[in-house]
């Protein structure tokens, strides 16, 4: 085969998995808009806070060191201990709980009924507050995640392809890792919401509101058992991402690329989140190998917007989106 | 007892229709508009104006513009910092162009070409809405962006890729350039700034205006009863971006002086533009004003009083401005989502009833 060819597949393939890192941050958007409706712009901070979260706990950091030897004039950093990697899972996962906790009880409970952009401009809110809160508590530095994940290339493909097309595929081990996460998540997810009373119940909110309410679910519980769930989803991600990258709050503007996927997809659909993901993971790599050395490069910064745009002047409610039916 | 309409008898439409219609906000209004223009230049300094009356001037022009899209034709935007990047480079690529041009008509043409641009984006709003057409503004303001960071034409192939303004004049006063004097920089700021406040109130109380209200309050309503949306959407993606471009220009040629498209017009500024909308007032020409007062004011506070006062480091203090502004948000939309201006509404309305509440 054609080096071009080979390259472009291996281009493909780096892009499928870097699809599934906004296809994880995705998921978590869906799952709070299917049950409540609201657009949560500040999912990607969550992912943010998450993975800040996770490393703080494990590297046993004092949560506000900055901010208390300022005020006091201490010299405090941390505890001088390290927590185990699954223990700071949980601890980070709770931690998730907790904000999506806050969130319902001071924010969403309050703006019940209100239209759907305010709650979008709460969410905006919300994404700034984070954006100040989750520095003041970990500090600004870069943050390096290590939970023990597999990292650097992959050498049975390499050897595979090697062997195969006499041209060896790089891919790293991590993305792999990534993967296989995202589908077991997903796989949970779905019988978590299939099989369970409490899924069956998020399933009914999301329904209907006030049918659900009538036949005796607690709203309240179903927002802050969805809120928890996109916070672990976030979580999820925030380790891979943060694994792959460090952690920084430039992140979350990355993970701002979960929203055109999201469109793409259908804001209500978990399969159109995944496949969104990927193809707006695979479009933006292809484009810049394609096209971008023509037009300066770094493409990537708007491609997955512009093709969003693009796509729902032909069709508003993305690829698997419920139809928008409107009455006056 | 004298905040009230009582004795000012009104004898035709016009009166009847005026902006003001209480004598007292009539003269406050007078009042204010002869100490900004006549009494201020005289002692502003160049702290002030930097610090203070620039941006906030400049940033009032964009929120009046985003207050059209957003507050008065329901159209939310995250691409106002794109949209800025536009004015910005129009201005700076005409100034370098046509230097016997008068600057005045530069930022004017700036802000047509905006326009134009805006009417593209805008384009998407035929078919998606809302929260969706938020996002899809995103593509703007990332391409933009892109786009004047890319393209060495915009910023003429210099080296660094930072547009600096050329030294030009108005009247014979420099105006543009690092040798500009601090009262210059404020009048033409307030110049733009009273002229934009003008056409904005004059456009949102006539027509044009009610129909921009009706495709916000329900668009399909709105088309039934002959408002044509195409017309009422795109008429207010042009003027907002109008305004908005407007604002770009004068931030960059006037205020800044030197602009590079990623930091100067990233997405941060658009949500500040937002957030001075949400904060004043959706769909109010005071709003725009309270919100960007508000928000060039505040930073400066809390950056005198924990950096200046408390010594505490300027990181932890831009921290703490996040989670205020954020936390601001949230509480206004939760108490008060009509911002800054309702609050101000409501103490005028408590003020005519003063001292007899009933």
């Amino acid at each position: 085969m054609p080096e071009q060819l080979l390259f472009a597949m291996e281009v493909t393939l780096n892009g499928l998995m870097a699809g599934v890192l906004y296809a994880l941050v995705a998921l978590g958007f869906v799952l709070i808009f299917k049950a409540s409706g609201i657009f949560n712009f500040a999912q990607g901070m969550l992912v943010v806070f998450a993975a800040m979260t996770l490393v703080g706990v494990q590297q046993g950091q004092v949560p506000f060191a900055h901010l208390i030897n300022t005020i006091f004039g201490t010299k405090v950093h941390d505890f001088g201990w390290t927590v185990p990697t699954f223990l700071a899972i949980i601890v980070a996962g709770a931690a998730m709980v907790f904000v999506a906790w806050i969130i319902e009880k001071y924010i969403l409970h309050h703006l019940v009924g209100q239209p759907d952009i305010i709650l979008f401009m709460a969410t905006i809110g919300m994404w700034y507050f984070m954006h100040g809160f989750a520095p003041l508590m970990w500090g600004s530095e870069v943050m390096k995640l290590d939970v023990g994940l597999a990292q650097g290339l992959n050498d049975p493909v390499l050897n595979a392809t090697e062997a195969l097309f006499g041209y060896g595929f790089f891919l790293d081990n991590l993305d792999i890792v990534a993967a296989v996460i995202a589908a077991i998540l997903v796989a949970s997810l779905v019988l978590f919401s299939q099989y369970t009373k409490q899924g069956r119940a998020m399933r009914a909110v999301a329904d209907d509101h006030q049918a659900a309410l009538s036949v005796g679910i607690s709203l309240r519980f179903i927002w802050v058992l969805v809120w928890s769930l996109a916070g672990v989803v976030a979580l999820v991600a925030g380790i891979m991402w943060g694994s792959k990258s460090g952690v920084q709050i430039s992140l979350a503007e990355v993970a701002l690329k979960a929203l055109p996927v999201l469109m793409l997809g259908g804001c209500t659909s978990i399969p159109g989140a995944i496949i969104g993901g990927l193809i707006i993971g695979v479009g933006e790599q292809l484009f810049e190998f394609a096209i971008g050395p023509l037009v300066g490069g770094a493409t990537q910064a708007w491609f997955a917007y512009v093709l969003a745009l693009i796509f729902l002047i032909f069709r508003p409610q993305g690829l698997f989106g419920e139809k928008i039916i409107e009455r006056v | 007892m004298f905040y009230r309409e009582a004795g000012d008898f009104k004898t035709s439409y016009r009166e009847d229709n005026q902006t003001f219609p209480i004598r007292l906000d009539r003269a406050g209004y007078w009042i204010a508009l002869i100490v900004a223009f006549l009494v201020i230049p005289f002692f502003v300094n160049d702290y002030w104006v930097n610090a203070v009356f620039a941006p906030f001037f400049i940033y009032a022009i964009a929120a009046l513009g985003l207050n059209i899209l957003t507050g008065y034709a329901g159209q939310v935007s995250l691409g106002t910092g794109g949209f800025m990047a536009v004015g910005a480079y129009s201005v700076y690529k005409l100034m370098v162009a046509f230097p016997d041009v008068s600057i005045v008509f530069h930022v004017l043409i700036a802000g047509g070409i905006t326009a134009v641009v805006g009417v593209a984006f805008g384009l998407p709003s035929m078919r998606i809405k809302g929260f969706y057409l938020a996002v899809a503004t995103l593509a703007a303001q990332f391409f933009l962006v892109w786009l004047f960071n890319k393209v060495a034409w915009f910023y003429n192939y210099s080296a660094s890729g930072q547009i600096n303004a050329p030294e030009r004049t108005v009247l014979g006063v420099i105006v543009t350039g690092p040798n500009t004097e601090a009262w210059a920089k404020y009048l033409i700021s307030l110049v733009f700034l009273v002229a934009a406040a003008w056409f904005a109130r004059n456009l949102t109380r006539g027509m044009t205006g009610r129909k921009w209200m009706g495709i916000r309050d329900m668009d399909i309503a709105a088309e039934i009863i002959g408002v044509n949306p195409l017309m009422a959407k795109m008429s207010a993606f042009a003027v907002s971006s109008f305004l908005v471009g407007v604002s770009g220009a004068l931030f960059f040629a006037v205020y800044l002086g030197a602009a590079e498209a990623g930091e100067s017009f990233g997405i941060t500024k658009s949500f500040l533009i937002l957030f001075m909308v949400i904060i004043g007032g959706l769909g109010s020409i005071f709003g725009s004003f309270a919100g960007a007062a508000f928000m060039v004011l505040m930073p400066v506070l809390l950056k005198n009083v924990l950096v200046g006062v408390l010594g505490w480091p300027t990181a932890l203090a831009a921290e703490l401005e996040f989670i205020i502004v954020g936390a601001l948000i949230v509480i206004f939309l939760i108490l008060e989502p009509h911002g800054l201006a309702q609050l101000w509404r409501l103490t005028k309305e408590k003020l005519r009833l003063w001292p007899f509440p009933h």
